[in-house]
């Protein structure tokens, strides 16, 4: 079967400073994968880069078996209809009240019509826990956690083949981080979607991923189905997964 | 420091920065020929780049006609030829003030409202969440912009051509003395039609600086606030130094002097 998603020795670099130094990653379909690693180690470098948001300097970005690397502009539309994207900011459009927010994709990229872009968005906002009335106001009048979920009804909304969600949980309270998780578990189960998320939260890695990497120095390290990160024989996994300040992994910070 | 290594860093920044900004207006005019056309948001640029600038534009024509009567006539003075003021003022209104004093006012109006907005959406993603809503950027956010600035222009220059006339008019009739009819009468039988359409095309064409740097500098604005406030200043300095530049190149072509 060939991978929905596959990254050949994906290299990037800003300036001199070496982000991504040959990262190979392969997502079967309808599965989902968790990206762990340290802030600032380019989880979402990675992502932005199968998006096509940034280019990849060396490396190819397979999408079903296609090299789509270095496809631009209309060549790229057909592809991008298949993704869907959780901002780890959130990038809400603060010009656009929270529905059309969220029917966005519908209208604009689909061309539906807004009345029943509306209802959709109305009932995505309902999946990740938020009423019609939030549904009139505009991003900036929304907390934090709220701006993060119609981020996420926002991806979700056009039902798209793979679903990239950045930091789906920050921000939430436990509660509703649960919901979130059971809402990405089931996207996933479902639908069928394919998953690629990153996560800080190792609760919630585990309940919505079959697979975890764990990126480090540029490069994956570990890659494995999600029941074996406790016996992964990898050190620099132990100490993320739990949390150590002491282990192989050095944070730069200064006593 | 070597200051040839110097000059030639600065020389090649320059040259990359045109390169740059030819690439930006091409991909424009690419997207600007193609569908989705986004009728809703070009509407909604309209009253943000065109009616909402008539006051800004009105009061300063009002006043630049007058000053221009005053200066004409107290120039024109000193060799008897005060009468002249109605001709100058309508030739100066129409082919060079009318459409510089628009298009300098609406660059710092809309350019920095244009830069500031769209820097904001490249800082904080929003413009690469385009992207993933199938939505190409320029298409969504420059073309409605560009043809508004583009239409828009003429129109309030046309509409402060006659408020700058008018001004000339008023203190003419109200402080040096003209009669109104004879200063109409002048006015209406001196300016040509390439008089006044010279000036649309000069405005039109501001038009397309004051929106493309405005769009050009917010799609290039990195970094958070700070970015974006280098953003705005960027594009309105950039508009009014193309603006005046483009003015005398303008004026050559369309009135074969040079
Ligand atoms: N557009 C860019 N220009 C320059 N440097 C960038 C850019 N995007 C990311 N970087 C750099 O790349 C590195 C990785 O960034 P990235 O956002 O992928 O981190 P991350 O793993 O997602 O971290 P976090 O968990 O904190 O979100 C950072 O050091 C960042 O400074
Ligand atoms: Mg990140």
């Amino acid at each position: 079967m060939t991978a929905k998603i596959k990254l050949i020795g994906v290299k990037k670099r800003f300036g001199s400073k070496v982000v991504l130094d040959g990262v190979d990653l392969a997502i079967e379909p309808h599965t989902s994968l968790v990206i762990i690693g340290g802030s600032g180690t380019g989880k979402s470098v990675t992502i932005k880069s199968i998006l096509g948001i940034i280019t990849p300097d060396e490396g190819q970005v397979l999408i079903d078996g296609e090299d789509v690397t270095h496809l631009k502009g209309a060549d790229r539309d057909p592809l991008m209809k298949k993704f869907g994207m959780l901002f780890q900011g959130g990038a809400l459009f603060d010009s656009l009240p929270v529905w059309e927010n969220v029917a966005f994709g519908l209208i604009q990229g689909r061309g539906m019509a807004r009345g029943r872009a509306r209802d959709i968005a109305i009932a995505k906002l309902a999946k990740v826990g938020l009423g019609e009335d939030v549904a009139f106001l505009s991003p900036s009048e929304l907390s934090g956690g709220m701006q993060k979920r119609v981020g996420l009804a926002r991806a979700i909304a056009a039902d798209p083949e793979i679903i990239f969600f950045d930091e789906p949980t920050t921000g939430l309270d436990p509660i509703m981080a649960d919901v979130i998780n059971n809402l990405i578990a089931s996207t996933v189960k479902d639908v069928g979607a394919t998953a690629l998320s990153i996560t800080h939260d190792m609760a919630s890695a585990r309940k919505i991923s079959d697979h975890i990497a764990m990126l480090y120095g540029g490069k994956i390290i570990w890659q494995g189905p999600t029941d074996q990160i406790d016996n992964s024989g990898n050190e620099f996994v132990d100490q993320f997964i739990h949390g150590r300040a002491e282990g192989p992994i050095k944070m730069a910070v200064k006593a | 420091m070597n200051p040839f290594a110097a000059i030639g860093r600065a020389v090649l920044s320059l040259l990359a920065e045109i390169g740059r900004l030819a690439l930006f207006t091409g991909r424009s005019l690419k997207a600007l020929a193609s569908p989705p056309f986004y009728l809703r948001l070009t509407l909604q640029q309209f009253v943000r780049i065109g009616y909402l600038s008539v006051p800004v534009v009105g009061l300063t024509a009002l006043s630049t006609g007058a000053v221009l009567a005053l200066q004409i006539y107290l120039g024109g003075n000193r060799y008897g030829a005060e009468a002249i003021v109605p001709q100058i003022v309508v030739l100066g209104i129409t082919r060079e003030l009318g459409p510089v004093i628009a298009g300098l006012m609406v660059a710092g109006r809309v350019a920095a409202a244009i830069a500031a907005e769209i820097g904001t959406m490249r800082v904080t993603e929003q413009i690469d969440a385009l992207t993933t809503l199938s939505t190409n950027p320029v298409k969504y956010l420059v073309v409605p912009r560009l043809v508004a600035a583009v239409i828009s222009m003429p129109i309030l220059t046309a509409a402060g051509d006659s408020i700058g006339v008018f001004g000339g008019y008023l203190v003419a009739t109200q402080n040096l003395g003209f009669t109104g009819s004879v200063y109409l009468k002048n006015t209406v039988d001196f300016a040509t039609s390439a008089d006044i359409n010279s000036g649309l095309i000069k405005a039109a064409v501001f038009g397309f600086i004051v929106a493309l740097m405005g769009c050009y500098n917010g799609f290039n604005s990195r970094g958070g606030a700070q970015g974006v406030g280098a953003a705005t200043t960027n594009a309105v300095v950039s508009s009014c130094i193309l603006i005046l530049a483009t003015d005398f190149v303008l004026t050559a072509l369309l009135f074969h002097t040079a």
